[in-house]
């Protein structure tokens, strides 16, 4: 189980859970609205050029950008094969 | 309005193609407005059905849901729960959802749909889902939802025309079937999520989850080292086109009316009537109109720009370097803006969706060096730079400019990271933003973008603009100089007056009082500076008087003064048009006492400092 921010460049994964940072965590909140929540598969598709953030993952069909402190609160699994 | 109306609202989640799709179903029908208190714009369009049904359609904001603390997601809920007030519940809901994109999207659709209203289904960009080997069962779908589904290709002709029909057949009195399991009870997001799945499972293949062509654009456009060179070579272009397809229509535009200003003056008895048509009003005009070729070039490629996706690529390359300074990743096209002129930049601010930032990117905005700043650049810097070589091959006068724009930029980035200090609230200022598909911009919707933009521009801010010129005008031609003055008319006016009581203030700057007059009218737009101190110093005007200008000034004030006047032009602030803009755009007069006054204090602290200085070295 590891943080999606710290997830390799093109290593599929899946969504395990979005925490909240604090007592109800509007970031964490929308996250799940747009899609971060468990079982759901992910990839990070790029990175910006400083930093390495905002990192970009793909969520189902849809590419999002996230910083890295948004992208902290996303735990996912790796999924190795494929 | 007649009974027989069918109020529908549009619905759905941003980036679904729902502007390009009421853009074809009203075509240039359209009104815009903003909502009571907020800059989120209100668009309502009418059409006519082929069996004679009047439709008023209005085209909420895009949302991802409505569990939401966004401005304009509030709305479209609001308005959809019949909360909102002065806006009635709509008789039908038209629901728009990217049949490339369902798995986000029925999401949306289905918080829609257990709102209980008549709902319509569009899947939208079906041309893209079929190219992509996307199928899509609408029978099973249909009937999973409980409502009717038809299918668009928004950017197409006639693309439209299975959801006309659906609205033709539909009826307000007779409600759509909906399903029975639906309750009231609100459902929590982990059960829409189920849901969606069940859905997808059940009615749609998706052979690969993005588009291949998507992908490829995305591995150039989103590279670090090629997606920067691909962004200054756009950005270059954007500039380049303002400044030669722009600039000379806004000349073209000064010197017609010019002409006309001329042309009505020679109508005219001399005296204050004749002087206020042609300096007043007509110059008036000519000032606001002006404007106008740039903010349309600029808006033209912002436009297509975003309608191609790009915009939000730029977003994504610049965010980690903007948000060090305090503003966002969407700050950047509205700063670059800001280059030309302030007013698009401010204006172009509302593709920021969170406020803070949106506010922060406005004031910053003005410190961006205009095009308006130049003409009094070339003339202070010409009259009193030398041409001197730096280290060989630099020319001193060209590092002026240069330091000029960079202390814009550099007082950008301060205040930027001063005001993220200052805001206190420490709450994180989110990104969360999507990369929609690549797409062809297409003609019609950009046509109608900027139509909307500049009518904006000249509608809302003409009068304001107008009044303050008039104004101007009126402080700086009366009272009229007594009979046998010697000196310039202005000098005997209440501009006179203010200029001579703004010299105490302006002192410890080394601005004499022609100086601190000149900023009178330069307040109205920054260029006119130059005029109205050709005025002053008795310099009749016109392009080949530059040169002699600047030899009256360089005689009658030191280099120092001059150092601390470019220095103030950069920060000062200017021009009123501006202040109105901000005024319009962010529905307060405080932001616009905020701008007004820190500029002030930023312009002078800056140009003491430079005068002080410089007295130190001279």
């Amino acid at each position: 189980m590891i943080r999606l921010s710290n997830l390799e460049k093109n290593t599929s994964a899946i969504v395990d859970c979005v925490e909240d940072t604090q007592p109800h965590d509007p970031i964490a909140q929308r996250l799940r609205d747009l899609g971060f929540v468990s079982g759901e598969p992910v990839r990070i598709v790029a990175h910006g050029p400083w930093r390495a953030d905002p990192i970009l993952i793909l969520v189902g069909s849809t590419r999002f950008a996230l910083r890295r402190s948004e992208a902290d609160r996303v735990t996912v699994r790796e999924v190795f094969g494929r | 309005m007649s009974s027989n109306t069918l109020r529908i609202a549009l619905v759905g989640n941003p980036n679904c193609g729902k502007t390009a799709l009421f853009n074809q179903l009203t075509g240039g029908r359209q009104k815009v407005a903003n909502y009571a208190g907020v800059t989120v714009e209100r668009k309502e369009g009418r059409f006519v059905t082929p069996s004679g049904r009047q439709v008023q359609l209005l085209d909420l904001p895009g949302a991802y849901s409505f569990d939401s603390s966004s401005p304009d997601e509030l709305i479209t809920r609001d308005v959809l729960l019949g909360r909102y007030r002065g806006e009635a519940v709509p008789d039908l809901v038209v629901c728009v959802a990217d049949a490339t994109n369902l798995r986000l999207h029925l999401r949306f659709v289905l918080e829609v749909t257990r709102l209980g209203h008549p709902v319509v289904l569009a899947l939208n960009m079906m041309d893209a889902a079929a190219k992509r080997g996307i199928k899509i069962d609408t029978g099973t779908l249909q009937r999973r939802l409980g409502v009717k589904v038809v299918h668009t290709v928004a950017v197409k002709r006639g693309g439209a025309s299975a959801l006309i029909e659906a609205i033709d057949g539909s009826s307000a009195d007779q409600k759509m079937p909906r399903t029975a399991e639906r309750s009231d009870v609100r459902h929590s997001g982990d059960d829409v999520h189920a849901e969606v799945r069940a859905l997808l499972a059940e009615a749609v293949q998706m052979p690969r989850a993005t588009d291949e062509r998507d992908d490829m654009l995305d591995r150039w456009a989103l590279h670090p080292v090629l997606g920067l060179t691909i962004l200054a070579c756009v950005m270059f272009l954007v500039f380049q086109a303002v400044y030669s397809i722009g600039k000379p229509m806004t000349d073209a535009i000064g010197d017609g009316f010019g002409w006309l200003g001329a042309q009505a003056g020679a109508g005219l008895p001399d005296g204050p009537l004749r002087s206020l048509v042609t300096d007043g009003l007509i110059g008036g005009l000519g000032t606001v109109l002006g404007f106008l070729p740039e903010i349309l070039v600029l808006f033209f490629f912002i436009l297509v720009l975003e309608e191609s996706g790009y915009l939000p690529r730029a977003a994504f390359l610049l965010d980690r370097f903007m948000l060090s300074v305090g503003l966002s990743g969407r700050s950047f096209i509205p700063l670059l803006s800001s280059f030309a002129c302030a007013i698009p930049g401010v204006l172009g601010t509302r593709s920021i969706t969170d406020p803070r930032d949106r506010l922060a990117t406005i004031l910053v905005a003005p410190l961006m060096t205009c095009s308006a700043r130049l003409p009094v650049y070339a003339l202070l810097i010409g009259a009193f730079i030398p041409t001197h070589r730096v280290l060989g091959i630099f020319n001193l006068q060209g590092l002026v400019l240069f330091a000029l724009y960079a202390a814009g930029i550099g007082g950008a980035v301060t205040v930027g990271w001063v005001m993220s200090k200052l805001r206190g609230d420490g709450s994180e200022q989110a990104l969360l933003m999507e990369l929609p598909s690549y797409r062809m911009p297409r003609a019609r919707d950009v046509a109608i973008g900027l139509w909307e933009r500049s009518s904006i521009f000249v509608k809302r801010l003409t009068g304001v603009i107008l009044a303050l010129t008039v104004l101007m005008w009126f402080i700086s031609t009366f009272p009229s100089p007594p009979d046998g003055a010697t000196g310039p008319a202005i000098d005997y006016s209440f501009a006179g007056y203010i200029g001579r009581a703004l010299q105490y203030v302006f002192e410890p700057l080394g601005f004499n009082w022609q100086i601190s007059l000149s900023l009178i009218p330069a307040f109205a737009a920054r260029e006119t500076a130059v005029a109205a101190l050709a005025t002053v110093y008795g310099v009749s005007g016109g392009d080949s008087d530059v040169v002699s200008l600047g030899h009256a000034l360089s005689g009658n004030f030191s280099v120092a003064s001059a150092l601390a006047l470019l220095v103030w032009f950069a920060f000062a602030p200017q021009c009123m048009s501006t202040l109105a803009v901000i005024r319009r755009e962010t529905r307060s007069w405080r932001n616009v006492g905020i701008s007004f006054g820190y500029m002030f204090a930023m312009a002078y602290v800056a140009s003491f400092l430079t005068y002080q200085i410089a007295r130190l070295f001279s």
